[in-house]
């Protein structure tokens, strides 16, 4: 695309912005106890200010409420979305930027505040503007554009009860998404398995077997950890290793606490660990509470099976 | 008739936990999910429809998401907490299978409005993070 066509192009969704997307439309069903208390079923929501017209009579507000996050659910078109929506100025957007190239869609935010609640008879009225479109960004995605909808809703009375603002992504895929066969069931993860290559393969074979080995230079008896072809203190390239007895003292240890990966056991403990032959080892410091662990810390090492397909050691408080 | 206890400002501290929370992502959730919230998009009830899009099965819409959110931090404070905003970023979908877990932190107390900040995420056990955000309830002032 030139400069020129681009320049086209941006004035042509920038015109989007401030465009209605849907004017102020009551919804068809007024607030009632039946989709609220459907809504709290499934939701597993036993909040009484939902369901419970004795309990709520008591409340602080006299009667119940509908959950806050029903607030879009009320002006909800229906099952006609199954054979497609009528055109509006949001599917318009979407249409101009699929012809570019943007086919990737990805709904990235959605934020909704509450100023007033409603409650079984009232009737909530929504309207809706595209409010904002982003500059053409780089994403992880893909070169694409923000666009951002504002929902407004109001009560029978006029009287603003909140809005939402929900922030999409529209992008130029970088890549075919990888096709998941439908028969292949989902596995829980197991843990990033560890490179094994010409200098290292040796070590977490003996892993494998339930052995910790050390390193050690044939020549100068040097022990080194983690495994490398050469001695750093006699640049021999002859060695054998030896069998760690797995006891140590922590050196410094960290927690790892977000984002979470998937396939590991939490809490995460990683240590520095000197063990009593002297090198030092990296592992995870298990079967303590985390605010237990202290630097100079005696742990104990075991090789265990962690997940279905990954051995490791594992130290324990001694 | 129950009797229910909800938090006010004094009893909550920044970094208070709140206890995390499974929920077991199920074919029944997510259709059923999508059904109480009049989401009839067919990627949350054909499981056709969710392979088209590349995912393996029907996948959790939005506004179920926001429901366990706004759920999780009321199961919290109590009944008598008022829901201010939901914030939330998205991320994985959750598909059926799959177990989200969520965890929550308070964030901010402001004891001029009564209200209290909480952080919450939801990770499910297979693509890691389904939901991130925030929750802003307005608690009750003290006795
Ligand atoms: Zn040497």
């Amino acid at each position: 695309m030139t400069t020129e066509e681009l320049k086209a192009f941006e004035d042509e969704i920038y015109a989007y912005v401030g465009r209605e997307v849907c004017p102020p439309t009551p919804a068809k069903d007024d607030v009632n106890v039946a989709m609220i208390r459907q809504w709290a079923e499934i939701i597993g929501d036993t909040n009484p200010a939902y369901t419970d017209a004795d309990w709520a009579a008591n409340s602080a507000r006299g009667h119940t409420i509908a959950p806050p996050a029903m607030m879009y659910v009320w002006g909800q078109e229906g099952f006609a979305v199954t054979t497609g929506r009528a055109p509006d100025a949001q599917s318009d957007l979407v249409s101009l930027f699929n012809e570019h190239g943007y086919t990737g869609v990805l709904g990235t935010n959605v934020k909704q505040e509450y100023f007033k609640e409603v409650s079984p008879g009232d009737n909530v009225v929504m309207e809706m503007t595209i409010d904002n479109i982003s500059e053409r960004k780089t994403t992880g995605r893909g070169p694409g554009y923000f666009f951002e909808t504002l929902a407004t809703f109001s009560n029978q009375h006029g009287e603003k009860i909140g809005t939402q603002r929900f922030k999409v992504l529209k992008f130029i895929p970088q890549e075919q998404p990888a096709a998941v066969a439908s028969e292949e069931t989902l596995q829980v993860p197991t843990r990033i398995p560890s490179p094994r290559g010409h200098d290292n393969k040796w070590w977490w074979e003996a892993c494998d077997a339930g052995k910790v080995l050390i390193q050690r230079c044939k020549s100068c008896q040097t022990l080194r950890h983690p495994p490398r072809p050469m001695c750093g203190k006699c640049q021999s390239m002859e060695w054998d290793s030896i069998e760690s007895t797995l006891e140590g003292e922590i050196l410094s240890h960290t927690q790892l606490h977000h984002p979470k990966i998937p396939g590991y056991q939490y809490p995460l403990v990683c240590a520095v660990i000197k063990l009593s032959e002297g090198t030092n080892f990296v592992a995870n410091i298990v079967g303590c509470e985390p605010s237990d662990i202290h630097i100079g810390m005696k742990v104990k090492g075991a090789v265990e099976q962690v997940d279905e397909k990954t051995m490791l050691p594992q130290f324990y408080p001694a | 008739m129950s009797d229910y206890k909800t938090l006010t400002c004094a009893d909550v501290s920044i970094g208070d936990k709140l206890p995390p929370l499974d929920i077991d992502i199920t074919t029944g959730l997510v259709v059923c999910g999508a059904l109480a919230t009049r989401d009839f998009e067919p990627v949350h009830h054909s499981k056709a429809a969710a392979v088209a899009t590349g995912l393996p099965d029907v996948f959790m819409n939005i506004l179920t998401s926001q429901g366990l959110m706004t759920r999780y931090a009321t199961d919290w404070s109590g009944p008598e907490a008022v829901v201010k905003s939901v914030d939330l970023r998205l991320g994985a979908p959750n598909v059926p299978g799959m177990v989200m877990t969520m965890t929550g932190e308070v964030t901010a107390i402001d004891t001029g409005s009564g209200t209290v900040d909480i952080t919450v995420v939801g990770e499910n056990n297979i693509w890691g993070m389904h939901m991130q955000g925030s929750v802003q309830l307005a608690l009750p002032q003290g006795a």
